[in-house]
């Protein structure tokens, strides 16, 4: 009985005498920093900073004096939360979000054969290029869906690939793992789109799909800001230019362009700063701002897009954002 | 020489601890998901599973049996495996970094593997010598490995099948790891 409540307490006094004594001797030191850097990042270890792990980046943020913005799944507060710790300022980057350049669901686009394979867009493209007829086509089969940290793709019930804007932070990962390379990353603020990034002839994207771009450049002629551009046959959008207006969209002949859910705003002129001077009228781009020179001007709530073109040119500031907006284009256009 | 790779064949494929014995379950189906991880704890798992081995079987014969006290043998080995995990992983983060970041968190988890246990009790039960009670824990975290990389690299191809709704997730693991089972019931009678 003795014998036995000694050696096990021997046996314990012992290894937690050698357990001491190594985490003395071979103590490593840790930054305080690190940790309290790695508490408020989130800890998901999606890897879009280009680190393996949350950790890491708190080590590379402390150690090595790396932006905190390089963390694409936090937001700014975290940002600067960590930019606080580091006693630096932080400069914020833009944030993106991913979006499926594709409009074409089952209903929409033709296919070539029925597939029956692996249930993932990276096998699927190994048969000739996947099932459907245009091989710029999303696949909807989810491969993006399955590496996303964040939850924020879905796969509609058309088949196709929609992106949850409000989840989705910029990480990127869909993107690379995206076979079709049909993912895109775009600023959150500039919510117009074209959905289609196929280069192929007007009327070979018009076989295969209802809603591709069929390279008409109505927008391209529309867009008061030349933001529009074409490339080959098919327009492209820079977003640096575009104010989000959202002409295009009304316009498009075959609905590819779109806003993500944003509410367009409308214009209205305060009747008693407006001169009555004209200017309004001549640069609205949808000609949705009538009314006799030296008389007040009435802006018609149908035809205006909202692109605010207006508010920059008029020299009376008597133009403003009616509020509340009450309807998106996207409904309006439908 | 012949007995030593006897025992080691024997370990790894006729009684495997994993497919044959069903211990260490818990890692197997646990960090079975990607093949690296899963060779990431195999390494990790040799390491500990030899040199436990080696250390229990001196404590065996050096204090347990002496004194008369082998009913403390649980116990006690619990207490020198757990021991040694911390103190491996504290001089592997001291000495190599790279090493300690490659094992990550799976060095703590085996602290609670059964198989690391199971095989020190073995090597008292089978009255192994010193140099057999090595190779046998060698061979046992080797077969160890062994099943959980096999089995990753299946979880991973099922991973993108097209598996019916009711054996989604562990479900199919599990049958999977009878099937695995069963294909090493082939192996036996290869060592007597």
């Amino acid at each position: 009985m003795l014998i036995a409540i000694f050696c096990l307490s021997g046996l314990g006094l012992l290894a937690s005498l050698g357990l001491g004594f190594v985490a003395k001797r071979f103590a490593v030191e840790v930054d305080p920093r690190v940790e309290a850097v790695e508490r408020l990042l989130h800890g998901i270890n999606c890897g879009a900073c280009g680190y393996p792990s949350c950790s890491q980046f708190a080590r590379a943020v402390v150690e090595q004096g790396v932006s905190a913005v390089g963390c694409v799944a936090c937001g700014e507060d975290t940002a600067m939360a960590i930019a606080e710790v580091m006693g630096v300022e932080a400069v914020l980057a833009e944030k993106k979000v991913a979006v499926v350049l594709c409009k074409g669901g089952r209903g929409e686009s033709a296919t070539k054969f029925s597939y029956r394979g692996v249930e993932d867009c990276k096998a699927a493209v190994i048969v000739s290029g996947g099932d459907k007829a245009c091989p710029y086509g999303c696949l909807g089969l989810g491969t993006c869906k399955r590496v996303c940290p964040f939850d924020a793709v879905v796969i509609s019930e058309n088949g196709l690939t929609v992106i949850d804007t409000e989840r989705c932070t910029g990480c990127g990962i869909c993107v690379k793992e995206c076979p079709k390379g049909v993912i895109q990353l775009v600023p959150a603020g500039k919510e117009v789109s074209i959905l289609c990034h196929s280069t192929e002839k007007g009327a070979e994207v018009r076989k295969k799909c209802e809603v591709g771009c069929i390279a008409c450049e109505t927008c391209v002629r529309v867009c008061p800001f030349d933001a529009i551009f074409m490339e080959g046959s098919l327009a492209v959008l820079d977003h640096e230019r575009c104010r989000v207006c959202g002409l295009c969209i009304v316009r498009c002949p075959t609905h590819t362009i779109e806003g993500r859910d944003r509410v367009f705003p409308r214009v209205e002129i305060m009747a008693d700063t407006c001169s009555g001077c004209g200017i309004c009228s001549m640069i609205c781009p949808v000609n949705a701002i009538e009314g006799e020179k030296k008389e007040v001007h009435q802006v018609s709530g149908e035809r205006c897009v909202g692109c605010l073109l207006c508010i920059d040119r008029c020299p009376k500031e008597a133009i403003r954002i009616k509020a509340p907006a009450d309807s998106t284009l996207g409904v309006a256009s439908q | 020489m012949v007995r030593l790779l006897l025992l080691i064949i024997g370990v790894v494929l006729v009684n495997n601890f994993v497919l044959t014995r069903f211990l260490g379950i818990c890692p197997f189906l646990g960090v079975s998901k990607r093949t690296e991880t899963a060779l990431g704890m195999g390494m990790a798992v040799i390491f500990v599973m030899t040199v436990a081995s080696i250390v229990t079987w001196i404590i065996q014969r050096a204090i347990l049996t002496p004194f008369g006290i082998e009913y403390l043998q649980t116990v006690t080995f619990i207490l020198v495996i757990a021991s040694l995990v911390q103190l491996v992983e504290m001089v592997i983060q001291k000495m190599s970094p790279v090493l300690y970041q490659a094992l990550g968190i799976y060095l703590p988890l085996i602290t609670t593997n059964c198989a690391v246990l199971g095989v020190a009790v073995l090597n008292i039960q089978r009255d192994f010598t010193f140099v057999e009670t090595a190779m046998f824990g060698f061979g046992a975290s080797l077969g160890f490995t062994l099943a959980l990389v096999l089995f990753s690299g299946l979880r991973e191809r099922i991973a993108l099948a097209d598996v019916p709704r009711v054996f989604q997730g562990t479900a199919i693991a599990l049958i999977t790891a009878g099937l695995l089972s069963l294909a090493f019931m082939g192996f036996s009678g290869l060592v007597k």
